[in-house]
């Protein structure tokens, strides 16, 4: 899809999302829409080279969320690809539902590494990148991880480790909407300076809207043609609970998902109907 | 006899499976001491060094295990069970891969280095997890073939070494999950892990001067316990003990506990290290200390059945 598609099918995928917290009576609201445009872009703007028939393949792409509580935002990526029926998206969180809390990948296809415990994903992206590499395969791992979640040690092991090993293979994209479950990182554990970080680790670092598609397809195209010897983080500035006037920037809306009157309040600010 | 370190044994059988080219091998930063070094000589390409970060080498493991590839990971044993326990759970367990995880020195035979480096709860980490196997090797020969075997085997493994040379006595066949009889016994019997089964086979050689006849059963594989050996042997003696270079918490005196307990009802003796930490001293007087002297063994059976 090219951007006026991707922003136009945006509206779909957000509709998901809240279809299914709203099923589920839990989860995440705010961080799965703050990311939901990366992974339309991935997913749907022919970044990521994957075949739903064929996930494991050594040739294609790996995709993993590090911040595994926007679960929402991968699965409905995920079913609208094709991976599996939409209609599981109900069964949302419920007992014996492959779409779990948190992405598992052994009971969901698609799904390249079962993360939630924030840190670990990337580690794991980290060693994906090397054992492709090892395989001289072609494929690009992209790993999405939280501001929030640069406050565990471990992602500075895996940063290192990542440069170490020159992983030009691997795009860690962070999802840089400045809420925590506490409050605003900057007043619960500041992060910054982010872009310095990665640089002083020996990323390529580049900055942009993660709301504006145009940017986020030119940006992953940077990506694709910097086979520098060096990993590459795409900082992206977003909002949280983007595309829903009442949960924007608002933290409380980070674990919490919407009530049938806030669904139907959303669902008329989207302009989209009801159903999946 | 000979006396030969179960870590050697670990670096040697890697060199020998390495040709196998899905195999990785993965260290931090104590590849010399864990002997994983070995395998780094031999195929450098498949050598990963993580540096002294072994909760993102745990997870890294998965990675690459994740990738299809057999990921052999080494630390000492306080650090990859300890250090690195939420990768080992969230990363390795929870998606049941196929990961061996190589804790080396230890138990307080890793001696002058004192408690904080120390793993005494390291088996009851490891076992409490699902999925996960716990093999903890008597001596060198049965650890070399237990890699071989954990080769040829689907993870996650905890595979557990140490860093002092111990008597090498085994001349069994390793099978995960089999436990062996070292020696028949009609009045105790000694379920027993690692390098300190040669305190309890030498115990029963001087409880023999005594006429008192005890049985000791290598149990190698904690996680899954071969409940078949550990019930037969235990159901016709009066008197059942435990050993283990570990705390009396949560390892295989547990292990033997909670099995005996729901199916054989009987009274069992812990002996290990009495949840407490270790200190520093030469492992040969730590293992005095904290009661592995073939003497206190002894006289810990001989008193049981005294007071029978």
């Amino acid at each position: 899809m090219k951007t006026k598609e991707l922003e136009e099918f945006s509206k779909t995928l957000r509709k998901a999302i809240l279809v299914s917290l709203n099923a589920a009576k839990s989860g995440h609201s705010g961080g799965s829409l703050s990311s939901i445009d990366i992974l339309n872009t991935l997913y749907f703007g022919g970044v990521l080279n994957i075949d739903p028939n064929n996930p494991r393949n050594d040739n294609q792409d790996r995709f993993v969320l590090s911040k595994g509580h926007a679960a929402p935002a991968l699965y409905v990526c995920l079913a609208y690809k094709g991976f599996f029926d939409k209609d599981l998206l109900y069964t949302l969180r419920k007992l014996g539902s492959p779409l779990q809390g948190h992405p598992d990948s052994k009971k969901l296809k698609g799904v390249c590494a079962s993360t939630g415990s924030l840190g670990h994903g990337l580690s794991q992206a980290v060693g994906m990148a090397l054992a492709l590499k090892l395989k001289n395969s072609p494929a690009n791992v992209y790993c999405l991880i939280g501001d929030g979640e640069m406050q565990e040690g471990l992602v500075y092991e895996a940063l290192m480790c990542a440069s170490h090993y020159k992983l030009d293979n691997l795009c860690v994209i962070l999802d840089f909407n400045g809420l925590q479950i506490d409050g605003a990182i900057s007043d619960v554990m500041n992060i910054s300076p982010v872009k310095e970080k990665f640089e002083a680790f020996g990323f390529s670092t580049y900055e942009v809207d993660g709301h504006n598609y145009d940017k986020l397809l030119d940006a992953f195209e940077r990506f694709k043609n910097t086979k520098n010897s060096k990993p590459f983080a795409l900082i992206a500035h977003t909002i949280k609970g983007k595309g829903v006037s009442f949960m924007e920037n608002k933290y409380e809306y980070h674990g919490k998902p919407p009530t049938d009157e806030e669904l139907d309040k959303a669902l008329l600010e989207l302009g989209v109907e009801n159903g999946i | 006899m000979e006396y030969k370190a179960t870590r050697d044994a670990y670096g040697k059988a890697l060199v020998e499976i390495g040709i196998d080219k899905n195999i990785v091998v993965l260290d931090a930063d104590l590849s010399s001491s864990t002997k994983s070094a070995e395998f780094r000589k031999a195929y450098p390409e498949r050598f990963f060094n993580i540096g002294i970060a072994e909760l993102n080498m745990v997870d890294i493991a998965a990675g690459f295990a994740l990738e299809g590839f057999k990921v052999f990971a080494s630390s000492f044993a306080v650090f990859i069970t300890g250090r690195a326990f939420e990768g080992v759970r969230q990363s390795i367990c929870y998606q049941n891969l196929d990961v061996v995880l190589c804790g080396s020195h230890a138990g307080i035979s890793v001696g002058e280095d004192g408690g904080s480096h120390q793993a005494i709860c390291d088996i009851s980490l490891m076992r409490s997890l699902p999925n996960m196997q716990v093999i903890v090797p008597a001596d060198y020969n049965e650890t070399y073939r237990a890699v071989l075997a954990l080769h040829k085997n689907k993870g996650p493994f905890y595979l557990r070494t140490s860093r002092e040379k111990s008597l090498n006595f085994t001349t069994h066949d390793f099978e995960i999950g089999k436990a062996h009889i070292l020696r028949q016994g009609i009045h105790a019997c000694i379920f027993a892990c690692g390098p300190v089964i040669e305190f309890a086979l030498k115990a029963a050689q001087e409880l023999d001067k005594e006429k008192i006849s005890v049985c000791v059963v290598d149990v190698s594989t904690i996680k899954p316990l071969d409940t078949d050996t550990v019930y037969n042997s235990a159901k016709n003696v009066g008197h059942i003990f435990t050993l283990e270079e570990h705390s009396i918490i949560g390892g295989l005196g547990s292990a033997i506990c909670e099995f005996l307990g729901e199916n054989l009802p009987k009274r069992i003796k812990r002996i290990g290290i009495n949840d407490k930490f270790g200190q520093s001293g030469t492992s040969a007087d730590l293992f005095c200390e904290y009661g592995f002297s073939v003497e206190n063994i002894a006289s810990k059976i001989k008193k049981s059945l005294e007071d029978d």
